[in-house]
């Protein structure tokens, strides 16, 4: 009985193995898939000798999407959205949670229902659409930032972090002729760095994935963002345009395919390099969610 | 400058309450004036949150007024005449919005059926694994897609299925099969998008379920084990039963939020070819709302949709409470 069962526990191990293995596999390959190419001779794409590892290496590619002006303007916009917008969202946040960490607050509660109420009810797309265009915001960057200034879900996470700051180190700063903005800059937010810094990165990755904010509030083809420069560039054949443009000065030819694949590495690199170093923030972020208040 | 004076003026009369300088009694004496005057940076820093949500939440929910009216505009929010429930009425006449209604729901149904189990299945799995190394190796794999745009999965699924140059074509005409137009087929649409929606979110999603796998305590399973429960009976008697509370909280809100089934998600795979069985309320919306600016009737399909989900909600949780004793509240 005892064998029997350690035999099929043994047959499991090998099947789970095998079936976590090929999950893995097909998580990585098409992204594989797209760094290879971006790396690969036209030639060898166009013939389809193209699988999961390069073929005649090459930085063509790359070189070409490097020099096409509309990909710098697009990341150049994006970067901006970036960082002004993670840096909005991340005063308000911290800002707005530390009133809301203090139990003694007066007033706390309407402010707490004020904010749980937007997470409840969330208005339809064309009233915010409406306000975001009467404040005439539409066509410009600040139509990707103050829209999304803040998230009620992450003011909640921060404020349940600053509870958990020994509150006695905040009044003996006080007591020491601190204000406090002073406190929160000098004293809560290098204590509270693990939330600070996992907030940030959900704000920034979001800020820079993001393709519905740009779709609904930027016409302007010269405002597009990464994600939308990507998106017209492989859907409505774009690429086509810029190998022509290349064909006619430089001898190489290439094939839409590999400039495609050739931006969207470029577009990932940024988030597929910084992610072994700060997964465990992100993973932490997203345990905290869970936690029922 | 002068916050600093006002926490200097505060001093002397805090110092003589014992312990805590500052208690909750003592503040519930005060004038609510006075206890402002006291505390204004703490007021002043929540004024550009609370200023926030005002603007971008409580006027646009307030504007879905615009739903029973005419909305042009000039007149705006307020001065665009009445119609009652015309939009509506419109709505559940056109056969249309009837499709799209039905595709939304379709998709969701997939969704939960096919995408809500997925991480719950890679999460028990992983539970099994005991190297270490091998765990987080996958781990890591598994979490890469979701940190991608769905505009950058969009071109990934382009490359792997379009007809000329993607690598499952290739494959297929490896062994003499014919290509699959799995981009441009309305027959594909749905499995193709809830496949990537899978592809993208499985593992992310396993980790809070991971995370509630920690919580389960080992000496449930040491019980177990003494009793001479098998893996599997350990996974049917202690496991699941551990992880009830988390999948039921994540499918009530799944549920409740049914007619939501990803704007982005859809858009990027959506074209003329597949709007019959792709076009969702959301897309819909955004055609008819934001291209056409349909403003109205837009707003009707916006509050049809929040109206639904609501009542879903308090219905399934109220379900879930009599069944499993658990619920959102």
């Amino acid at each position: 009985m005892r064998i029997k069962s350690s035999l099929g526990g043994r047959t499991f191990d090998v099947f789970n193995y095998v079936i976590l293995g090929l999950i893995s596999f097909v998580s990585l390959v098409p992204i594989l898939h797209v760094v290879v190419g971006a790396f690969s001779s036209s030639q060898a794409i166009i013939h389809n000798r193209v699988f999961l590892w390069p073929v005649d290496v090459t930085l063509d590619n790359i070189k070409l999407v490097v020099q096409t002006s509309t990909f710098w303007k697009a990341a150049w916009m994006t970067i901006k959205v970036v960082v002004i917008a993670t840096t909005v969202n991340m005063v308000l946040t911290v800002f707005g949670a530390y009133p809301l960490s203090k139990s003694w607050l007066r007033g706390r509660k309407f402010f707490m229902l004020f904010l749980i109420f937007t997470m409840v009810f969330q208005a339809p797309m064309i009233p915010i659409y409406l306000v975001v265009k009467s404040l005439g915001l539409l066509n410009s960057l600040w139509a990707l930032v103050i829209p999304s200034a803040v998230s009620a879900f992450n003011v909640i996470l921060c404020l349940t972090f600053f509870r958990s700051l020994p509150e006695e180190l905040l009044d003996a700063a006080k007591v020491d002729g601190m204000g406090e903005f002073r406190i929160v800059a000098k004293i809560v937010v290098p204590l509270s760095l693990p939330i600070i810094v996992t907030l940030l990165l959900f704000y920034a990755v979001g800020h820079w994935n993001s393709y519905m904010g740009p779709l609904m509030y930027l016409n302007d083809r010269n405002l597009q963002t990464l994600q939308l420069y990507i998106y017209s560039l492989i859907s409505q054949g774009n690429s086509n345009d810029i190998v022509a443009a290349a064909a006619g000065e430089a001898s190489i030819t290439l094939v839409p395919a590999a400039i495609e694949m050739a931006t969207i590495v470029l577009a990932t690199a940024p988030i597929v390099l910084l992610y072994p170093f700060v997964q465990n923030y992100f993973i932490k972020g997203a345990t905290l969610g869970s936690v029922k208040e | 400058m002068s916050e600093r004076k006002m926490s200097y003026v505060g001093l002397p009369r805090k110092l003589p309450n014992s312990g805590r300088s500052i208690g909750k009694e003592r503040h519930a004496r005060e004038p609510l004036a006075k206890f402002i005057r006291k505390h204004w940076p703490l007021y002043v820093m929540v004024v550009p949150m609370l200023a926030y949500f005002l603007v971008f939440k409580y006027i646009p929910l307030l504007g879905s007024v615009i739903a029973f009216k005419d909305y042009n505009i000039f007149d705006g929010f307020i001065a665009s005449k009445w119609v009652g429930f015309q939009w509506f009425e419109t709505l559940a006449t056109e056969r249309k919005f009837l499709l799209i209604f039905r595709n939304t729901l379709i998709i969701s149904l997939y969704q939960i059926v096919f995408a809500f189990p997925a991480p719950i299945i890679l999460a028990l799995l992983l539970n099994e694994v005991r190297k270490t190394a091998f765990k987080r190796t996958v781990q890591t794999l598994v979490y890469l897609p979701h940190f991608l745009s769905w505009a950058l999965v969009y071109g990934m699924a382009y490359m792997m299925f379009s007809t000329q140059t993607g690598l499952v074509t290739q494959l297929l005409s490896h062994f003499d099969m014919p290509p699959i137009h799995l981009l441009q087929a309305p027959e594909y649409f749905r499995t193709l998008v809830v496949g990537a929606g899978i592809w993208k979110e499985m593992g992310w999603s396993a980790i809070i379920f991971l995370a509630a796998l920690t919580g389960i305590s080992p000496s449930l399973y040491e019980a177990a084990q003494l009793d001479g429960a098998s893996r599997w009976r350990q996974l049917l008697h202690v496991t699941l039963p551990g992880l009830l509370p988390a999948i039921v909280i994540l499918l009530l809100l799944k549920v409740g939020n049914v007619l939501d089934v990803g704007f982005e998600q859809i858009y990027v795979f959506l074209n003329p070819l597949t709007y019959s069985v792709g076009e969702v309320l959301d897309t819909y919306s955004f055609r008819l709302g934001i291209i056409n600016g349909e403003f109205s009737i837009t707003t009707a399909i916006g509050l049809f949709k929040s109206i639904i989900g609501f009542v879903l909600l308090v219905s399934v949780n109220k379900l879930s409470n009599k069944i499993t004793g658990e619920g959102l509240y």
